[in-house]
């Protein structure tokens, strides 16, 4: 709760100052909150959101998934593909992506529960393997949907208007759609329950007769799964994809996100609100670095930096409330 | 007569809430082997802490050839010649040989290591002890053994007069303990004394001059090397009243535990079998790595077994794991309650329900959990707090508890308990055999495993003793003393 607190107020903080820096003298109005700025933000929100979640899942297990960005770009190139070279339409291709998508999670996991592998080697042999195989398999070029994905599109590019000038982006909708059945699964089901536990204490989790190698493996099933829902997104966004830079460092956003929401990289922590406000924040920075500079070179820099004052900020905060709180104890609480 | 080598006076440690050592006396000669034998507990490894630095006294004298000594630690203590060979080997892998021998005093010509010097010299050294094995060789690549040797070459090298070694012989093989000895009696030649601290006392008779034993932190008698032998060894290390009151055995009723050639895979070589009835109570007796603990972690599923069935209530367990084991109704309250009973972030509540959640669907049942977290606070009398606090927040008796709770939520048919009482007070510890004694008389099955013999005496109906996997022998409650089972344990009487 109290990680929520202060993703909250980072994010608020974040805005306010966006929008105040934002001010266009000529027009008169804070660019930052303009209609087209909002659903912008909104849209990307919904697009890597649904990636941070599928993170999230994993990290709740006290694993990694690097791999992401690759997802996505399996299922950027071969929606396009399926499509648009073979022909199938599209309400049959969504599906077999994402059935492949999920093949590669369940792949991942078995090699993690049945080999024993680190789930860090796995999935950054993972994000190098797929890549390299979409990049041979495409030939380099790019794989374009052109008309051909028709209504589907809507999934990623549609607005449900609320006012004038104004509409809430369907992607937006998508991600509140998978939050709130994450949220049901981390908090009202046995397997979320048992995730947690998992990530707690593995061998405890064990000796209380759950399951860990079928749960974890449904952990990386899951986040594949979402990456390939992101990836197909993100497509249907653009209306193409380059094997070469579709998704590049995705995995990296999504982990941030979840981070930042207070999902704990040991495992055994992590509130769905907090993964949507991290990934919202990761959102806002690069935004507000445009709209101040009006370039984008420094975004990584600031995002890196704000990160990393924050990490700090809370660290610093937790110590000096520990003191205050139990005076006259010193070393750390048995 | 020249003053002795080392030489220990009243010596007096507490440690919090414990009396570990109680005015013990103890001398070493040059030249001589004390072996220092006593119960777990006993005081040894305190005793052997304070002879090698790393524990100060609160009261008592240490002497070396006479000269009153204060050791500030370890290092200094080495520096005198005092070198301690832990029980686990502190050694790093991924040194060489010769790295590893002079680790810390490495020869060096201003910042450059003199390799070369040190080799030549490890060479000879390893030579000295038959360590017949190339200076660049990477410590990993050592048998269990050869790192044991390289160990007492490391305390050579420091030119180490007084010599203490922690179960030196507990991981090698037969061979290798052979080569051990042989070294330990050049040694006595030059002139080292030895401490040697060990469980087995086939061992002892061989090695040692002098027996010197410990019971609860004071001295309980010397052997000298004419009157070394099983029995009176035994005597040495137990022969104390009981203190715990014996229970009244139920009828025992059918069985519901069968296992026939159970093969664990740490001692695959002997097949274990045993037969539990409902409202009986079983001990397993034995000593450190007897494969007591390997024995139930099996029984339980939390490692494969290699052979062997089991049966719970004529359903048998094939190839299980923890989850098939507790449905069948065979639960284990593990060994280290921190890292495998009890999930310590997560609620008191939430710990109590986590087997049982399941049976209960899909959903989260919250209601259930509210009022088993309800119902099991009140009737395993827990204290500190409420059952929303995180589990690692209360007490070590209090968390045992927890982790029977859960399982008897789980209505079991047969309870495995790996050392019930290890690191819980007096007051909870009578409340856990008051608990298992009315469980046992409402018809459970109980097999517990425990190092504290009063504790095995007091609670057990039957008691199997264990010996380097094997079953050595059962005895009934009338035919149960610490005597027969310590004789079991280290093996004096083949069965």
């Amino acid at each position: 709760m109290k990680k929520l607190l202060g993703i909250t107020v980072l994010l608020v903080v974040i805005a306010a100052f966006a929008t105040w820096q934002s001010y266009d003298p000529g027009r008169g109005v804070y660019v930052f909150l303009s209609p087209d700025n909002l659903q912008n933000l909104l849209q990307r929100l919904g697009l890597y959101g649904v990636l941070s979640l599928g993170a999230a899942f994993v990290i709740v297990t006290g694993g990694i998934d690097l791999s992401i960005g690759a997802v996505v770009c399996v299922a950027g190139c071969c929606l396009p593909w399926l499509i648009r070279d073979c022909g199938w339409p599209p309400w049959l291709a969504l599906p077999a992506v994402l059935a492949v998508t999920a093949g590669i999670g369940l792949w991942h996991g078995l090699l993690i529960v049945g080999l024993r592998l680190q789930p860090f080697v796995v999935t950054l042999c993972g994000l190098l393997l797929y890549r390299g195989l979409m990049r041979r398999f495409t030939d380099d070029q790019t794989m374009g949907l052109g008309s051909s994905a028709g209504g589907l599109r809507e999934l990623a590019t549609g607005r449900v208007p609320l006012g004038p000038g104004f509409g809430l982006p369907v992607p937006l909708l998508v991600l509140a759609g998978i939050a709130l059945l994450t949220w049901v699964v981390w908090t009202r089901t046995v397997w979320g329950r048992h995730l947690f536990a998992l990530g707690s204490n593995e061998e405890a989790a064990r000796f209380a007769g759950v399951r860990t190698g079928r749960l974890t493996v449904t952990a990386y099933l899951v986040s594949s799964l979402l990456a390939g829902l992101g990836g197909v997104l993100f497509v249907l966004d653009v209306n193409s994809a380059q094997a070469s830079s579709f998704g590049n460092f995705y995995e990296l956003y999504a982990i941030a996100g979840a981070v930042l929401g207070g999902v704990a990289l040991r495992g055994g922590e992590g509130v769905v609100l907090g993964v949507v406000l991290g990934a919202a924040l990761m959102q806002v920075l690069p935004n507000t670095v445009n709209l101040v500079f009006g370039s984008n070179q420094l975004e990584f820099a600031v995002v890196g930096g704000v990160i990393l004052i924050g990490a700090a900020g809370d660290e610093v905060v937790r110590r000096w409330v520990r003191r205050r709180g139990k005076p006259g104890r010193c070393g750390p609480p048995a | 007569m020249a003053a002795p080598l080392l030489e220990a006076r009243g010596i007096n440690k507490a440690f919090p809430g414990v009396l570990a050592l109680r005015g013990v006396d103890f001398v070493l000669q040059r030249g001589e082997v004390v072996a220092l034998i006593g119960e777990n507990g006993a005081g040894k490894s305190t005793l052997m802490k304070v002879l090698a630095g790393v524990h100060t006294p609160d009261a008592g004298e240490l002497r070396l050839d006479g000269v009153a000594l204060r050791l500030s630690g370890p290092a200094e203590a080495l520096r005198l010649g005092i070198a301690l060979i832990h029980q686990e080997l502190s050694l790093c892998d991924n040194l060489t040989v010769a790295g590893a021998l002079f680790l810390g005093a490495e020869l060096r010509r201003g910042p450059f290591l003199r390799e070369a010097a040190m080799a030549a010299a490890a060479t000879a050294v390893l030579h000295r002890l038959g360590l017949e094995v190339s200076p660049q060789t990477l410590v990993g690549a050592l048998s269990p053994g050869q790192k044991q040797l390289l160990e007492i070459a490391r305390a050579l090298r420091a030119e180490a007069r007084v010599l203490i070694m922690d179960e030196p012989t507990s991981s090698l093989t037969q061979v290798e303990a052979e080569r051990l000895f042989a070294v330990v009696h050049e040694l006595k030649a030059r002139g080292v004394g030895i401490v040697y601290i060990t469980h087995r006392l086939g061992e002892v008779a061989r090695v040692a001059d002098r027996v010197v034993g410990l019971r609860d932190g004071r001295n309980s008698g010397e052997l000298r090397r004419d009157d070394i032998d099983h029995a009176r060894m035994v005597s040495l290390m137990v022969g104390r009243e009981l203190s715990l009151q014996r229970r009244t055995p139920h009828p025992p009723g059918e069985v519901v535990l069968r296992v026939v050639g159970l093969r664990t895979a740490a001692f695959a070589a002997h097949a274990v079998d045993l037969e539990l009835r409902a409202g009986e109570v079983v001990g397993i007796a034995g000593l450190l790595g007897a494969g007591r603990s390997e024995l139930l972690r099996a029984l339980f599923g939390a490692d494969r077994a290699v052979a062997g069935s089991i049966e719970v209530a004529g359903q048998r367990l094939v190839d299980h794991d923890p989850r098939a084991a507790a449905t069948a109704g065979l639960v284990l309250l593990p060994e280290d309650r921190k890292s495998q009973g009890l999930i310590l972030p997560m609620s008191v509540r939430e710990n109590l329900s986590l087997p049982t959640l399941r049976r209960r669907g899909r959903w989260l049942d919250r209601r259930y959990e509210r009022e088993l977290g309800a119902r099991s606070w009140r009737e395993l009398d827990l204290h500190g707090g409420n059952d929303q606090v995180g589990a690692g927040a209360l007490s070590g008796g209090n968390q045992q508890k927890i982790v029977l709770g859960k399982w008897l939520a789980a209505s079991p048919k047969v309870l495995l308990l790996d050392e019930p009482t290890r690191g819980v007070d007096v007051g909870a510890r009578a409340e856990i055999y008051a608990r298992l004694h009315a469980l046992a008389g409402s018809g459970l099955a109980i097999l517990f495993v425990s190092s504290e013999l009063e504790e095995v005496l007091a609670l057990a109906d039957r008691v199997l003793v264990l010996h380097q996997g094997r079953l050595a022998g059962s005895l009934r409650r009338d035919e149960a003393d610490e005597q027969r089972i310590m004789m079991l344990a280290t093996a004096a009487e083949s069965a």
